[in-house]
């Protein structure tokens, strides 16, 4: 997708006032959270469980290479293959030509944020082969050509209303004159039309939340199961995942497996953790009878071992975002990029440059709450401030920035969060407008200092500020179960 | 082109990590570490007797929405599965696993069965669980000659038969099995760890059953309370 994060605070603008988006947000903030609350207590060795979390993917980061090499020849001793790619134009180049050696017409694809990284499917729509997403909340988003605005719910920005709308629009060619009012039944009709769709496919692409080397499998976690029909039906089943998802063994899967859907979503499991290990057997019932991996770097192989090589801990469960101030109030898509929250604050600005993403790192009242829910513990806000500090020691940011930051987040923290953000934004795009900075995408160069204080962190609590908005009659106090 | 990419990408990591290949003696105690896989942290609530842990499935199996029926042994799965139509309103036939042939699901008039592999039109689909986790009220299913991964997945309705001698504790449990069933650093084309039946969230957050899988999950828990030393593991 077409970077829009140096629109950020225009994107933000815009954000605010969108009622439908509000309300939307609202039910990230009520539902994850408390959710992920729930769960962490439930669990007494949650703490001790994060812990060796980290501890393995720092194993694993330190040996990279190592584990690499040794999952790829476990595929291919299977009768998988493995194709490494360094960018994003060589993966979609191999997705491709793997589609066509099959005549593919069709692919199902099940959730894949890599895939989102390397715009896969523009690229296979340019090309004649037509890509159907099939994780529901992607396939609401494809039909309304929109980016994804969460990484694990990429729909949570829109209301039961507009899918409504949307399914009326777009099934009508399947003879769905109907307008569904409950979510069942969109959700039973989003099924019956993927059904087909499954069944008619010639190519399967999911994404892995891990790769085992022990084993050489790749492993998918969804609620659906809808990356499971999109990988068993087809001729081929293609797996699109970057360097950093090798873990050693399946114990360490496991230990990764206990904090992850709780941080998700609060689910102790998600409902299907599937392990998939090269192609159909011989005699086997069923399955793909092709298996490939597309393994992408896009950058990842210089992040490792530098200052913000902690990021590859990331297992993209979402709860960053979740917990972030600036997330719930402006939304997923004023990021402007594949990753928001404070985890694409971190991580955007080193695959896009911090030229266009140079909003990002102050897209943060330094609260410390997304570190604090982190399961990795990815330092996210000494991550950002790294950035921030980069972007003004080279003159990306013009040196007034520094006591903006402060006054963003201020102003954030209170109570009339509307009326301050929209005046910061208009502030801030007018303090940026017309300033060019001269870094391009140079990760590493040094030239900033470590030890800076972070601004103190904003007063008493957004989230208590802005529960305490809604009860004095910000908006009415529906909720949703 | 694969290649050259590998070797680059392999390159730049050791770049960026600040050293060449890892030295043999590093290999090796990684290997070792792929050769001898140790479980690390595993929640006390899944290291307890074998009663205490099948009761612990049962509660954490119906918590995420599966529905647990017990019985004493194999013979009543027939009526089991007629019942189970029955109440739901489904039509008198099902798929099931060819590895369940001769389990006991024949044993019934009221349904027509057929074993083999799912197709679209099928309502209803059986297959065995490999193990099942206490820990958190999973199944794990594997694939093979004679049990459809589809199973799982493409009926609306989804029957797993389950030994009580197949409960363990965590999943690091069911590993051990694999590893002894498939050999080290082998596994099944496909296997499922399934927590109750499919589900999504993606509108407003409205959790909705039957997303893409089955919207039923039920399992029928075959054993009298006594554990089979010679189904364990
Ligand atoms: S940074 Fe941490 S909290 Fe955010 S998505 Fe990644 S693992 Fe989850």
């Amino acid at each position: 997708m077409q970077p829009t994060s140096h629109d950020f605070t225009a994107n933000a603008h815009k954000a605010l006032q969108d009622e439908n988006l509000r309300k939307a947000l609202k039910r990230v903030e009520a539902g994850f959270t408390t959710a992920r609350a729930r769960a962490a207590a439930a669990l007494p060795e949650f703490e001790a469980l994060r812990d060796q979390a980290r501890d393995i993917k720092n194993h694993v980061l330190e040996n990279l290479d190592f584990y690499l090499e040794r999952f790829a020849a476990r595929v291919e001793e299977q009768g998988g293959r493995v194709h490494w790619c360094a960018t994003p134009a060589e993966a979609r180049e191999t997705i491709l030509a793997l589609c066509r050696s099959v005549d593919a017409r069709t692919v199902t694809k099940g959730k894949s944020m890599i895939a989102e990284e390397i715009a896969l499917n523009p690229f296979l729509a340019e090309n004649g082969v037509e890509p159907i997403e099939t994780d529901l909340g992607e396939y609401i988003i494809q039909l309304a050509d929109e980016p994804p605005s969460h990484i694990i719910g990429p729909a949570v920005h829109k209301t039961q209303d507009q899918v409504a709308d949307l399914f009326l629009e777009h099934h009508r060619r399947y003879g769905k004159n109907k307008r569904l009012e409950e979510a069942e039944d969109l959700v039973a009709e989003a099924r019956e039309v993927l059904r087909d769709k499954y069944l008619a496919a010639d190519v399967g692409i999911t994404g892995a939340n891990f790769l085992v080397a022990e084993t050489g499998s790749t492993v998918i976690v969804t609620n659906e199961g809808n990356g499971d029909l999109t990988q068993l039906l087809p001729k081929m089943h293609i797996v699109v995942a970057s360097l950093e998802k090798v873990v050693p063994t399946l114990e360490d899967t496991a230990t990764i497996l206990r904090v992850l859907a709780r941080s998700a979503t609060g689910q102790e499991m998600s409902v299907y953790t599937t392990f998939s290990t090269g192609p159909r057997r011989q005699g086997d019932a069923d399955g793909p009878p092709r298996f490939h991996v597309v393994l992408l770097d896009n950058g990842r192989s210089e992040l490792v071992g530098s200052d913000k090589g902690e990021l590859l801990r990331c297992i993209r469960c979402g709860a960053c975002m979740n917990h972030c101030p600036v997330y719930q109030a402006v939304g997923g898509h004023a990021y402007g990029w594949v990753y928001p929250g404070p985890i694409g604050a971190a991580l955007d600005p080193y695959f896009l440059g911090l030229e266009e993403t140079r909003h990002l790192p102050n897209a943060s009242t330094f609260c410390g709450r997304c570190e604090e829910v982190c399961p990795m513990r990815i330092p996210l806000p000494r991550i950002l401030r790294h950035w921030r500090e980069r972007a003004f020691s080279h003159h990306i940011a013009p040196p007034a920035e520094r006591w903006g930051v402060k006054l963003w987040a201020a102003l954030a923290a209170r109570p009339a969060l509307y009326r301050a953000f929209t005046r910061v934004a208009l502030w801030a795009l007018r303090l940026f407008s017309g300033r060019k900075g001269a870094l391009r995408r140079l990760p590493f160069l040094g030239g900033w200092t470590d030890g800076r204080d972070l601004p103190a962190p904003a007063g008493p609590g957004f989230i208590d500020q802005w529960r305490a908005r809604q009860k004095r009659g910000g908006t009415s106090g529906e909720h949703d179960g | 082109m694969s290649t050259d990419a590998k070797t680059l990408i392999l390159q730049r990591i050791r770049r960026s990590m600040g050293r060449g290949p890892l030295p043999e003696e590093a290999k090796l105690s990684l290997q070792r570490r792929l050769a001898d896989p140790r479980p690390n942290l595993i929640p006390a609530r899944a290291r307890a007797d074998h009663g205490a842990l099948v009761r612990l499935f049962i509660e954490k199996a119906e918590a995420v929405g599966a529905t647990v029926e017990r019985i004493g042994d194999s013979d009543r799965l027939g009526a089991c599965l007629a019942d189970f139509l029955k109440r739901h309103n489904l039509p008198g036939h099902a798929v099931a696993a060819p590895a369940l042939q001769g389990s006991g699901l024949e044993n019934t008039e009221l349904v027509t069965l057929r074993f083999g592999v799912p197709e679209a039109s099928d309502q209803t689909g059986i297959a065995p669980a490999f193990r099942a986790i206490a820990e958190t009220g999973t199944l794990a299913m594997i694939s093979g000659p004679d049990i459809p991964a589809t199973m799982n997945f493409l009926p609306d309705n989804h029957i797993a038969i389950l030994h009580e001698a197949d409960i363990v504790g965590a999943m690091e449990d069911v590993f051990a099995a694999l590893r002894k069933k498939y050999g080290s650093a082998t596994m099944p084309r496909t296997l499922n760890f399934i927590s109750g039946p499919s589900r999504t969230a993606d509108i407003e957050q409205k959790i909705v059953e039957g997303a893409h899988g089955p919207r039923r999950l039920h399992i029928v828990l075959i054993g009298n309370g006594q554990k089979n030393a010679e189904t364990d593991g």
